[in-house]
């Protein structure tokens, strides 16, 4: 990432003239509205910048950031960016995607970007719904729910982004909402500062087909008890009250306890987002499934140790030219058992 | 071929068709291709036909477990690998009995007989032993016994059987070598580079090769050895060259002469992963290879990679390419230079993966969601491969434009001497990149070639964003309007139409007009030659027209077609050129066609000709 000493770029720098198409109410404003917020403060010249997405209504992310931008093709952006930067390095290369878009049919490109370690930052919009398509139930959706291609409740067990994430052993794997607009900026920007492959799933309202997806996370009374917010080197306590924190248990294991009664903060679990092996992160990102766990919100794993795909792959090539030399056309045609007809 | 009788003789031939065959763990492909190489080396016009299953190890002695090379070298000029062989090498019954009906009667017959024994017969499911029942009468046969004469030769070496017995291809290959006179010199290079880590087996398939030699020399087992002299090749510097090798170097000259990093996105499949192989070895030439998760990711991060301002391709077989069948749609609207290699094979589905077939051009024209055309190359030998891969990619960058090149899987694996060119003698592919923001809009065309302006992210002030909705002509910007669209269609349409100004008009070889012109593409270009070659020789006047460019096609096309009486069209599919030239040229052309997974033999086309001429 180079710097720049030119004037620097505002929020405005980075909005086009095109018409944003989101229905009125649509969580997507207030990402688009961070993510410009965000990026004039990287430091990186407005060139530089290159947002690729898929198909979805997530993926028209492009058209409305002045930078450079790849509307690709579904699922497919995950693929279309490594490209771009196994070829450019120094780019900035985001990717604005959707859960049926980056867990359905480019669920492969996904984990194959993260296991590689791309240098490449993934927004993933979670608003467990097909929006453009018109309300067809998503592989984020719930176990049951009833949607307009599955009138008697969906059979499909849905996907963690974040386990699927972790899973893949991406290095840095956060959680976000559109509407907490600090605490996703704040997100947004720990993802820039990571070298290597970032998502970020943020949980997302679609007001049209799935009103109030993760109400339950937003909604002012009910979020203290139903969300943790991961923060490295604190602490896991969360509720109204800050009185119930999680806990290892001797086989290793999680549980919920209360503080007080003997259960001090020094007995939770501190979180390391750091920590080089993904399994704790893993756990982490289970425990929303659990009856009484909070979900968590934050960072949950920043590891950022593993080299770049992108750097390893120019490395090779670098180090085969300081090898062999800068490839030599007529030696190369020349090459091998050769003969001459005169 | 007569064999006089008496003391060994050297007798001078003009060409020979060796074909070795045995179960696909015994080596044939090495055996043949180092035969093929001495050859070469020693200065034989050649042609190869590698012939295996599509099975690793299919099980040991049976017949789909069985794996062939046929060479066709010769003092004159070759095309195929020709029709009857006159050396068969069998290292076992199966082999024998696959192969046995291509051998010319009185040819010559090398069988391993230590693997006649029942249990081998049983396995190629023989209920008599064909060496001894009288249905070989008709050659000249060689029963040696390959392994226990190999064993006895590399018994010092310490090595256990299993290891032995994987020597005696080189004990046959020695053999070869005293027959037709040729040095193991280049074999033995060849050997002490492959093993090179492990000096012993190098030594033990050295030793085995020399003992077959020597062995020849010893018995005179063939009472007779064959000279064949170098060929008349136009001066220069030759190589053998396979086609999946032609088009890996040429994609390194054309990245070179346009100044452009390469960028290979590919998943391997066959017969196309050794383009992949080939490519990953010349990185100090700057080349990026990265092998993707799947078919689609192999293309659309080369899409990236395009955008990106590298000279990007992928390459792939038919089921691959009906994968990317999307994502070349998406190229045709972002308009990015893109090279796309489809190496055919047997289909439809997964079909005969290691057996070649024409069949795809369709797809290639048409094979994609609306009005999406791309221009399509063939190369008609291995080395033009090289050549179809430099002009393929100097249309995509100079039209920005996805190119799409049918090789197949005979031209990716056969071989021939190809001459070399210098660098020097190989035009520059001018690339311009846009750099000013002033003038720049992302679909302001060229008006010579309607190509957009190639942005490359990180070009200050040409900020931009371009996908696959339709957009606005000039700006680029999405736009739903009808009569914009009809524009837009019209003009990627009226851009690949304008590749014709580059492409030299045809003209067909053999007789200007006449009673017939076969018109043929892609892999056939060597059996058709000949043929025609033959068949004008008896006075017949026939022209051959064969097809580089096939979208779009030369300017003359439809002229040339008018001047012959009758038009025949030979390909290895159900008519797809056919059915295209019907269409554009309303010409009532007949078909040759052959579905086999095999390229045509010259009495095919022979037979057809002279069907078609009423003789």
């Amino acid at each position: 990432m180079t710097t720049t000493a030119l004037p620097p770029l505002t929020k405005k720098d980075f909005q086009t003239d095109q018409e944003v198409r989101w229905c009125p109410g649509c969580g997507d404003y207030a990402i688009l509205a961070a993510v410009q917020a965000v990026f004039p403060d990287l430091g990186i010249p407005r060139e530089n910048f290159v947002v690729v997405s898929g198909i979805g209504c997530s993926s028209r992310f492009p058209y409305y950031m002045n930078t450079f931008g790849f509307h690709s093709i579904h699922g497919r952006a995950p693929a279309v960016a490594s490209g771009i930067k196994i070829t450019h390095p120094e780019l900035e290369v985001w990717v604005a995607t959707g859960d049926g878009d980056a867990l359905a049919i480019g669920g492969n490109h996904t984990i194959h970007l993260l296991r590689r370690n791309v240098g490449v930052k993934i927004l993933l919009f979670n608003n467990r719904i097909y929006g453009l398509t018109k309300g067809q139930y998503s592989p984020t959706s719930e176990f049951h729910k009833v949607t307009k291609s599955t009138p008697y409740g969906s059979p499909d067990r849905p996907f963690n982004p974040v386990s699927l994430a972790i899973g893949a052993e991406a290095t840095f794997v956060a959680r976000s909402v559109d509407i907490f607009q600090a605490h996703l900026k704040d997100t947004l920007k720990a993802a820039a500062a990571h070298q290597g492959s970032a998502f970020v799933e943020i949980l997302q309202n679609c007001n049209i087909f799935n009103d109030g997806a993760w109400i339950d996370l937003t909604e002012k009374d009910a979020r203290s008890e139903h969300v943790i917010q991961l923060e490295h080197g604190k602490p896991l306590i969360f509720g109204k009250n800050r009185d119930k924190g999680i806990r290892r248990k001797d086989d290793g294991d999680i549980e919920v306890v209360h503080l007080g009664n003997g259960v001090t903060e020094s007995d939770l679990i501190v979180h390391d987002a750091h920590h080089p092996r993904p399994s704790y992160a893993f756990l982490l990102s289970h425990m929303e499934h659990r009856p009484g766990f909070p979900t968590p919100l934050g960072v949950f794993r920043a590891w950022d140790s593993l080299p770049r795909y992108e750097d390893v792959i120019n490395e090779q090539v670098r180090d085969i030219i300081s090898k062999k030399g800068a490839g030599d056309l007529n030696q190369l045609l020349r090459a091998g058992d050769t003969w001459e007809v005169k | 071929m007569d064999v006089p009788a008496g003391k060994t003789k050297r007798e001078v031939i003009e060409q020979a068709v060796i074909r070795f065959a045995g179960d696909s763990g015994d080596g044939m492909q090495i055996t043949g291709s180092q035969f093929t190489n001495t050859v070469a080396l020693y200065g034989n016009d050649i042609a190869t036909f590698p012939d295996y299953p599509a099975e690793i190890r299919a099980p040991a002695g049976t017949e789909p477990g069985v794996s062939g090379f046929q060479l066709n070298f010769s003092s004159a000029e070759v095309h195929t690998p020709g029709d009857a062989i006159d050396v068969l090498i069998a290292m076992n019954p199966a082999a024998l009995k696959v192969n046995i009906a291509d051998l010319q009667a009185n040819g010559i017959l090398i069988v391993n007989s230590d693997s006649f024994k029942e249990g081998d017969l049983r396995k190629a499911r023989l209920s008599t032993n064909p060496l001894e029942d009288h249905s070989l009468d008709k050659f000249r046969v060689f029963p040696v016994e390959l392994q226990r004469l190999t064993r006895s030769a590399l018994q010092h070496l310490g090595l256990d059987a299993k290891a032995m017995d994987r020597c005696k291809n080189f004990f046959a290959l020695g053999m070869c070598y005293w027959l037709y006179n040729r040095s193991t010199d280049p074999t033995v290079r060849w050997i002490e580079d492959k093993f090179k880590k492990k000096p012993l087996l190098a030594e033990a398939n050295k030793l085995a090769m020399k003992a077959g030699y020597s062995y020849c020399e010893a018995t005179e087992a063939f009472q007779i050895s064959y000279e064949i002299p170098p060929a008349q090749l136009s001066p220069g510097f030759y190589r053998n060259l396979s086609g999946n090798q032609a088009l890996a170097l040429g994609f390194v000259t054309a990245a070179k002469k346009s100044g452009l990093r390469l960028f290979l996105g590919s998943y391997p499949i066959t017969p196309a992963s050794d383009i992949l192989h080939e490519l990953s070895h010349y990185k100090n030439f700057d080349v990026l290879t990265f092998q993707a998760e799947d078919e689609i990711a192999a293309i659309t991060s080369s899409i990236g990679a395009s955008y990106a301002g590298a000279l990007a391709l992928t390459t792939t077989s038919g089921p691959g390419m009906a994968l990317k069948t999307e994502a070349l749609g998406l190229a045709v609207m972002t308009e990015l230079p893109l090279v796309i290699c489809d190496i055919q094979r047997g289909g439809p589905s997964t079909g005969l993966p290691t057996k070649t077939e024409q069949a795809d051009l369709l797809q290639a024209m048409f094979g994609r969601n609306s009005e999406a055309p791309i221009p399509v190359l063939a190369p008609s030998t291995p080395g033009d491969c090289f050549w179809v891969a430099v002009e393929a990619c100097r249309i995509a960058l100079k039209y920005m434009v996805p190119v799409i090149i049918l090789s197949d899987g005979y031209l990716a694996n056969g071989a021939e001497p190809w001459r070399i060119p210098k660098e020097e003698e190989i035009p520059a592919i001018p690339v311009k990149f846009a750099t000013d923001p002033e003038s720049f809009m992302p679909y302001k065309r060229n008006p010579d070639t309607l190509a957009r302006p190639w942005a490359v992210p990180g070009t200050k002030g040409l900020e931009h964003r371009i996908g696959g909705l339709e957009k606005q002509d000039v700006s680029g910007n999405i736009n739903y309007e009808p009569l914009n669209h009809e524009n837009m269609v019209r003009i990627r349409a009226a851009k690949i139409d304008a590749i014709v100004q580059d492409i030299p008009n045809v003209l067909p070889a053999g007789d200007p007009e006449g009673d017939l012109l076969i018109v043929s593409w892609g892999s056939t270009y060597g059996a058709i030659t000949q043929s025609v070659k033959s068949q004008r020789a008896k006075g017949r006047k026939i022209g051959h027209l064969h097809l580089r460019h096939l979208n779009p096609l030369p300017a003359n096309v439809g002229d040339v077609l008018k001047r012959y009486k009758k038009v025949l069209v030979a390909e290895l599919n159900m008519g797809q050129l056919r059915w295209m030239l019907r269409a554009k040229y309303l010409v009532d052309a007949a078909g040759l066609n052959k579905i086999q997974g095999r390229p045509f033999k010259q009495a095919e086309l022979d037979q057809k000709i002279e069907e078609m001429l009423g003789l």
